[in-house]
């Protein structure tokens, strides 16, 4: 949409605005919900399972409900609703067995938050602690106990997803293209892996809250952090069975969501208890630790790749086998394992693909969606795999990237044809290998490895990544304009950080013709006053809300100048606007002010015409369909954003400890609205995606109990672990159907980070690394061909996280057919 | 309860307190400074920093009866008659902030690290910071903004066109 407007001709399109809401922000007067305080408002506190698998013998909660000033006490015998987002698998509270470490079992609402801590205290739960199933490997094996014995009784999504009864499977994806056993025959070479990572928390800065009021009549209102209100709204009415319009969610400023706020989490627990509690706003807030375990991560991943290439370098056939840890609920991992199962080959053509994603379940904190949405995953192993692949065909890997890329023409793993408008993933391959001076060492850089004695290594890794959407994703916008010519933009895309206030505001001024002073997004959300957007997810705002804007603003126009056309005895088409007037185009001195129209207008005998100006714009996405459920074939993407990192790093061979010196960052942004923006993304996704590849992730004992739940001992970057330099930089082949040619760019720079650091430090020092994070450690074995310290199950608390030899399998054979 | 007395950002405040309150609690729940932002409440992430005695501390980590006879400033007190401070100027020009929940504590970092050294260096911004967790920005444009506002920027941070 407006995708070839000449740059020249844009005012506030491609520049770098201010923060809309940064002042508010600076000075500490912008409100969250963890701010928020309600007349009469009641404190909740969360009785928590110590162990990973047992069966609730009993709970005693008579202690607690004496406790003066407790208002209300819950447990899940009481409640008879189920979540999910997907797959319908979650009690509110646990009923019967308690299926992960840190699971809610029981709840309090107090009238302080000391009161409702010590009534907690006070319930007494009876546990038959049983064996749980920790590694997601083990959960699939024949014999392995069921996370969710009931799963054939679930409800869930059928046009999208496989549950597997009788498993531990909630989901398999299927994809199926071309021969995959011919593209073997015809390889000369077959390499095959084997690439892991753990879970990891998402860590916003601030924690999940919620403030609900369940009024009499089943009037409820939620103030939450979450990141989609609309989400939290139908997923809570499909729980409680409430029209939708009986719920109203609000949502204030948001401090980081990053993913872990886009479902539904605390919300239908805090409205049990404002119900329990004779309707009083009950808030929870969970603490930093209940962030870890009570609340959701991200899935653990074991991906296979096996690749078959021909003498030239072309990859002919690849078989993949991606096995994804849920954890006790399927909630987003399901549609992230659907997701990576269809982008799972990465940016290349694979004329052959055959690919399997299980989504299972473990009696582990549960998964959820996060920034990437699996590609940060996958990539991992994906382009490590890249990389070993050209080194055993003994082909540089810059070279056998170029070779595979996808290009004009080339068709997807689910039978998309790639065209000129899709984005150039080659030209963001080649501008980070230009960035980082790839292939060689510069004359500064030997110097300093003589003067060191540490080895620089350079390594690149390529991405994309599209919405993972349904079909029928919509948005709208609504645009009022005020009696003075200024307008307000309601729209339900929510601001966490990403700046999609600033942007929409760049958008409106820049469409209506106005001064950004002009026009106000509104920061706050509300589905009682808002118009629908499906969910603050995906990367896909800017593309979908980006064009409704646009459309509101036609239609808001539309309706100015039919009042002014009336007014001025001029037709539609004659007539031109600034950002004060509508004119006739051939006699500008003919005109009348937005002013003067905005709420309506009076002629001197009475007679009156127009009425508030308001602007509807709605946009729902093209060209998407459910994919074919045995191959896998159908249109899954909105669009693709590409992009690339270059690294280059210095490590220590003796003891395996590196140092990022630069790292360059390319994205196909298609138009980047406000380059700055854009930069805060590149460079803030870039060391959140370096936290996943260098430091974090859960670390549990045998008994499945977490760890590390803090940040003393899960660390995730500060300042002072941010590359030297830092090179962001965009490609912008136009979007078609992106607002003024955008696309999104929100996830992508977190993919890839840890693939084109690994493939740095093998560059550097021959370190065949297969699992992230890479630690020192990591590396120092890697150097000595020792096994990657594994799957993150540790038999010594204290200390580091080496494996228990009999907890660390690998077994290729594992995998059984449902 | 103690009866404590103490200024917050130059205003003289009189209040009891019970012994267990944090500074934190006290300076949000208490006096409705609700800038000052809990992340972990275990002086980890230093979200809650504030001045104590123009020295930064984690409030979360430090009771409020402590505070008795003190001066303690937090965001509150940067911006001056509707003005923002040069300070919260960088931050808003170099987009220094995202979903901002770390920025107040951010900010007083930076406040004390340009008492104690007007003209910071790059690792000596990053030392000064190190102590505050910013999940969203990736701290480059909080550096940015740190070194325009003590006038050693060469030049402005810019998203490459390739």
């Amino acid at each position: 949409m407006l995708e070839n407007q000449d740059p020249a001709t844009l005012k506030y399109v491609g520049k770098g605005a201010l923060r809309a809401e940064g002042v508010e922000k600076m000075t500490g007067q912008a409100v969250y919900a963890s701010d928020m305080v309600m007349p009469g408002m009641l404190y909740a506190q969360v009785k928590k399972s110590p162990h990973a698998r047992a069966k609730i013998l009993g709970i005693d909660v008579s202690k607690a409900e004496a406790l003066p000033g407790v208002r209300a006490v819950l447990v899940g015998s009481e409640l008879d609703y189920r979540l999910g987002l997907y797959v319908v698998d979650k009690d509110i509270l646990a009923k019967g067995e308690v299926r992960h470490y840190g699971e809610a079992v029981a709840a309090v609402a107090a009238d302080t938050l000391e009161i409702a801590k010590a009534a907690v205290d006070l319930i007494e739960v009876k546990y038959e602690v049983l064996p749980p199933i920790l590694n997601h490997m083990d959960a699939l094996k024949k014999d392995a106990p069921l996370v969710h014995p009931d799963l054939g009784t679930y409800d869930f999504v059928k046009a999208a997803f496989t549950p597997v009864p009788g498993t531990n499977i909630a989901n398999l994806t299927k994809l199926r293209k071309g021969d995959v056993e011919k593209g073997f025959a015809e390889s000369e070479w077959i390499i095959e892996r084997e690439y892991t990572n753990p879970s990891v928390q998402h860590v916003p800065m601030e924690t999940h809250v919620a403030i609900v009021q369940w009024k009499t009549g089943d009037d409820v209102t939620i103030w939450t952090s979450a990141q989609s209100p609309f989400t939290v709204r139908s997923l809570f009415c499909y729980a409680f069975k409430l029209p939708l319009n009986k719920v109203r969610v609000v949502i204030p400023h948001v401090g980081g969501g990053f993913g872990g706020k886009a479902g539904i989490h605390i919300e239908p627990l805090v409205a049990c208890l404002s119900r329990k509690a004779g309707g009083a706003p009950v808030k929870f807030q969970a603490t930093r630790e209940e962030e870890f375990s009570l609340l959701p991560c991200r899935s653990a991943l074991t991906y296979r790749i096996k690749t078959g290439v021909r003498s030239d370098g072309k990859i002919v056939a690849q078989k993949m086998s991606m096995y994804w840890d849920a954890g006790a609920y399927a909630d987003y991992a399901v549609n992230v394992t659907r997701a990576s199962g269809y982008s799972g080959a990465g940016p290349y053509e694979i004329p052959n693909a055959w690919l399997d994603a299980y989504t299972i379940y473990t009696n582990k904190p549960y998964g959820t969606a996060y920034r990437g949405f699996g590609h940060v995953e996958f990539f991992w192993g994906l382009e490590r795999h890249m990389e070993l692949v050209a080194q055993a065909i003994g082909m540089d890997s810059l070279e056998f990237r170029r070779k595979n890329a996808l290009r004009p023409g080339s068709v997807t793993l689910t039978g998309e044809v790639i065209s000129e408008n899709s984005g150039n993933v080659l030209k963001c391959i080649n501008e980070a290998a230009a960035s980082i001076g790839y292939g060689s060492l510069s004359a500064d850089e030997k110097a300093r490895e003589k003067e060191t004695g540490r080895k620089i290594g350079k390594g690149i890794a390529a991405l994309h990544k599209a919405p993972a959407m349904p079909p029928f994703t919509a948005t709208a916008v609504i645009i009022r304009m005020n009696s003075d010519g200024t307008v307000l933009v309601n729209l339900a895309l929510t601001e966490i950080g990403q700046g999609s206030v600033t942007a929409y505001s760049q958008i409106v001024a820049e469409r209506l013709k106005f001064r950004l002073d002009q026009v106000k997004v509104t920061v706050e959300k509300d589905t009682d006053r808002d118009p629908y957007d499906w969910q603050t997810v995906a990367s896909k705002g800017i593309i979908l809300t980006g064009n409704a804007c646009i459309l509101a603003c036609d239609d808001l126009l539309k309706g100015a100048y039919e009042t002014a056309g009336q007014i001025l005895r001029a037709q539609s088409c004659d007539l031109d606007h600034d950002d004060t007037r509508v004119f006739v185009r051939h006699h500008p001195e003919q005109g009348v002010t937005f002013a003067s129209i905005a709420v309506g207008y009076a002629y001197p005998d009475g007679n009156a015409i127009g009425g508030p100006l308001i602007g509807v714009g709605r946009y729902v996405a093209q060209g998407l369909s459910n994919l074919d459920k045995e191959t896998g074939q159908g249109y899954p993407a909105l669009d693709w954003t590409y992009g690339a990192h270059g690294i280059v790093v210095e490590v220590d061979p003796a003891t395996g400890e590196f140092r990022i010196l630069k790292i360059a960052s390319i994205f196909d942004v298609g138009k980047a609205i406000n380059p700055d923006l854009v930069r805060g993304q590149c460079i803030g996704g870039m060391v959140q995606g370096l936290g996943t590849a260098v430091c974090e992730g859960y670390i549990y004992d045998q008994e499945g109990h977490l760890l590390n739940p803090s940040f003393t001992d899960n660390k995730i970057p500060t300042s002072k672990d941010i590359p030297d330099e830092i090179d962001c930089a965009v490609v912008e082949t136009p979007q078609l159907d992106g607002p003024y040619g955008a696309r999104g760019v929100g996830e992508h720079p977190m993919i890839s980070v840890a693939p084109a650091l690994g493939n740095a430090i093998q560059h550097a020092v021959g370190a065949e690394l297969l699992h992230m994070p890479i630690r020192a450690e990591d590396v120092w074995r890697a150097m000595r061909n020792s096994g990657p310290i594994d799957n993150w199950i540790t038999k010594t608390p204290s200390g580091s996280c080496r494996s228990d030899p009999a907890a660390r399998r690998h077994d290729p054979d594992h995998a059984i057919t449902p | 309860m103690t009866r404590i007395s103490l200024t917050v950002n130059g205003k003289r405040y009189e209040r009891d307190v019970a012994e267990n309150r944090t500074l934190l609690r006290f300076l949000r729940e208490d006096l409705g400074l609700i800038g000052t932002k809990e992340g972990c409440g275990a002086g980890e992430c230093g979200a809650c920093t504030v001045l104590f005695d123009g020295l930064t501390v984690n409030s979360c980590m430090v009771l409020a009866v402590e505070a008795d006879g003190r001066a303690v400033e937090t965001i509150e007190g940067e911006a001056k008659d509707g003005k923002l401070s040069d300070l919260q100027e960088a931050f808003q020009k170099h987009h220094a902030v995202q979903c901002g929940f770390c920025t107040p504590g951010m900010i007083m970092s930076t406040r004390e690290l340009l008492h104690r050294t007007p003209k910071p260096t790059v690792a000596e911004i990053k030392e000064g910071i190190e102590g505050n967790f910013c999940r969203c920005t990736g701290y480059q444009q909080i550096v940015e903004a740190v070194l325009d506002v003590s006038g050693q920027l060469e030049k402005k941070g810019e998203l490459r066109h390739a």
